[in-house]
């Protein structure tokens, strides 16, 4: 009888595509069958849509419904797409939570013959799919009733194409890394997703320009790749606003594009090494089955 | 841990001699003195909890601030009025209430029968109103605290200017509001005793669109007179929207309706609530006993 291999973290292409595979469906299955898809595709969309409208309603008390202006595309824009932000890297981050806490399966999934990482970021796919449809529900209806100027046909789709694709590695990765974090706590578990993503909402400028932030916080917009990735899917959209704001003005697409490349390998490479150094902690200290009813 | 396990001991089980183990009289309350107790012995965990593990502070508060943050430079990218900026940090403070209605109170019973306690709750001789009434009351203490401290902070960071016109309508408003939301809190939770894993989606599903409806940020006028109208079930728009005209200068220019009628209206639904959640909770705990509901666990 051959000897079950129980190493999580083998480096192999079939193994990793099995767990990424299978973990995607697990979570499309988690996220969405507890109602039925009328009502789920319901709940998909209000959310989002209302986060819009509260900016929406805030933009237009002020401006008198100046929806022209370019600063209402920039800040439509990011909030659509900082949607992602939050599907996922908590998507991802959650799933340690959620199967150790509440379905109490982590420890089963270490057993089996999988890539943890690979099965973590799975998981995150489901989240990612309904984020996809709520972005597009976001843009669509800006575009319909709010004026933001997006012209399907003035759309750099390679620019557009390329940087999401990018973008989502990245989200990705720090969803890895939040995950390796989540492995080795109990407290605040629950909150550390919603704590980074609401740190990149604000550093990040993603609803204002960072000029607004004080001076002495604009290095950590700097310095988060989430800055480089929105401006270069607004410009990819609606090139204007790039000229009309300073903070990355200097900067070409390219540059952007290098910016944002260089530092998702950064946060990639991170990613991993933090990965494997909580993975061990927590197998050390006996964690993977940990319940704490938090 | 001893010193505070005993003055536990004291209060929520008065014993008149030592342990009946040992062949003392164990004093067993009843009537209005158990209902009372009850309500303490469950008011006593949110407000110590919170005492023992103080990092969860931290997290409770940095998270409506960063949202508070977001929402002020937004408006000053806008270059808004600067009473705009109040109206966010005292909207920011108010959704640690809202939260706490939905995850605390709403949400509870389900968290209770999904870890068992819930047959447990109901196996005794205590009312679960009382049960539900210590949960609001402990939740809404502790989360004054929180509320407070996001006012302080927002309003050192952004230097919030306010302009109190009356103390006694603003703490009779304040009170009112949170009379009503607990016992909408109240009302939902009963509500939430027949969900399974739907609750926690559901609670989820009613953040953003509250504090959109509820204008949490901005002053609801802006939206026709009937949606503010429908808005106004939920105690927070109202309340919101009279704390504004009593805390800003600008606030009463921009208010809703007066705040005398905002104070009437929102005792109306302090009664309303309280005496729905009673009925309710009655009715949702016999129909939950009916369909087997309350010892299920549908993960």
């Amino acid at each position: 009888m051959q000897p079950t291999n129980l190493q999580t973290t083998n480096n192999n292409l079939p193994l990793y595509t099995r767990s990424f595979r299978m973990a995607a469906w697990l979570g499309w299955q988690i996220e969405s069958n507890w109602t039925d898809p009328f009502l789920f595709a319901i709940y998909s969309i209000i959310k989002p849509l209302a986060g819009a409208a509260i900016l929406v309603v805030m933009y237009s008390v002020i401006t008198s419904g100046n929806f022209a202006s370019p600063i209402f595309s920039y800040i439509y824009l990011g909030n659509a797409f900082y949607i992602f932000v939050g599907a996922v890297m908590t998507g991802i981050s959650w799933a340690v939570i959620d199967d150790r806490e509440h379905y109490k399966t982590l420890k089963y999934m270490y057993v089996a013959p999988i890539n943890i990482p690979a099965y973590l970021i799975g998981r995150g796919v489901a989240k990612f799919l309904v984020g996809s449809i709520s972005v597009i529900i976001t843009i669509v209806f800006g575009v319909l009733f709010l004026h933001v100027n997006v012209d399907p046909a003035a759309i750099n789709w390679l620019l557009f194409l390329v940087s999401l694709l990018i973008g989502v590695v990245m989200l990705a990765m720090m969803g890895l890394i939040l995950a390796g974090i989540s492995l080795i706590i109990v407290q605040h578990v629950g909150f550390i997703g919603d704590a980074v993503a609401g740190a990149l909402f604000l550093f990040s400028g993603a609803i204002f320009p960072l000029e607004v932030l004080p001076v002495w916080l604009r290095p950590l917009g700097f310095a988060m790749p989430v800055t480089y990735w929105l401006e270069l899917l607004r410009r990819s959209l609606v090139g204007s606003v790039a000229q009309a704001f300073p903070t990355l003005q200097g900067l070409s697409n390219l540059h952007l594009l290098g910016i944002l490349l260089g530092l998702t390998i950064i946060f990639g490479t991170i990613s991993i090494f933090l990965f494997r150094y909580c993975e061990q902690i927590a197998r050390e200290r006996g964690l993977i089955d940990r319940v704490s009813n938090y | 841990m001893n010193n505070n396990s005993s003055s536990t001991h004291q209060v929520l089980s008065p014993l008149k001699n030592a342990s009946p183990l040992d062949g003392g009289r164990l004093h067993k309350n009843s009537g209005w003195r158990l209902y009372f107790q009850t309500v303490i012995a469950r008011a006593y965990p949110r407000i110590i909890g919170q005492q023992r593990e103080k990092s969860w502070m931290f997290f409770d508060i940095l998270l409506p601030m960063l949202s508070v943050c977001a929402y002020v430079f937004v408006y000053r990218a806008i270059q808004a009025p600067e009473d705009y900026v109040g109206f966010v940090v005292v909207g920011g403070a108010m959704t640690a209430f809202w939260m706490n209605v939905l995850w605390s109170m709403s949400s509870q019973l389900y968290w209770e029968k999904e870890q068992g306690n819930l047959a447990l709750f109901i196996m005794t001789p205590a009312s679960m109103m009382a049960i539900l009434l210590g949960m609001a009351l402990g939740g809404l203490l502790a989360t004054t605290i929180r509320a407070l401290a996001i006012i302080m902070l927002g309003s050192l960071f952004f230097n919030v200017q306010y302009a109190v016109v009356s103390f006694a309508q603003l703490f009779a408003v304040f009170i009112l509001t949170m009379i009503a939301l607990y016992g909408l809190g109240m009302m939902a939770a009963s509500f939430y005793l027949l969900l399974s894993r739907e609750a926690w989606h559901i609670s989820n599903l009613a953040q953003e669109p509250v504090y959109l409806i509820s204008g949490f940020y901005f002053p609801i006028k802006n939206f026709s007179f009937w949606i503010s109208a429908a808005a106004s079930i939920i105690p927070l728009t109202l309340g919101l929207d009279a704390m504004r005209q009593l805390v800003f200068k600008t606030g009463p220019t921009l208010g809703f309706i007066s705040v005398p009628f905002e104070i009437i209206v929102l005792s109306v639904l302090s009664v309303v609530f309280l005496f729905a959640a009673r009925l309710m909770l009655a009715y949702m705990e016999k129909l939950a006993v009916r369909e087997g509901r309350l010892t299920e666990n549908r993960r």
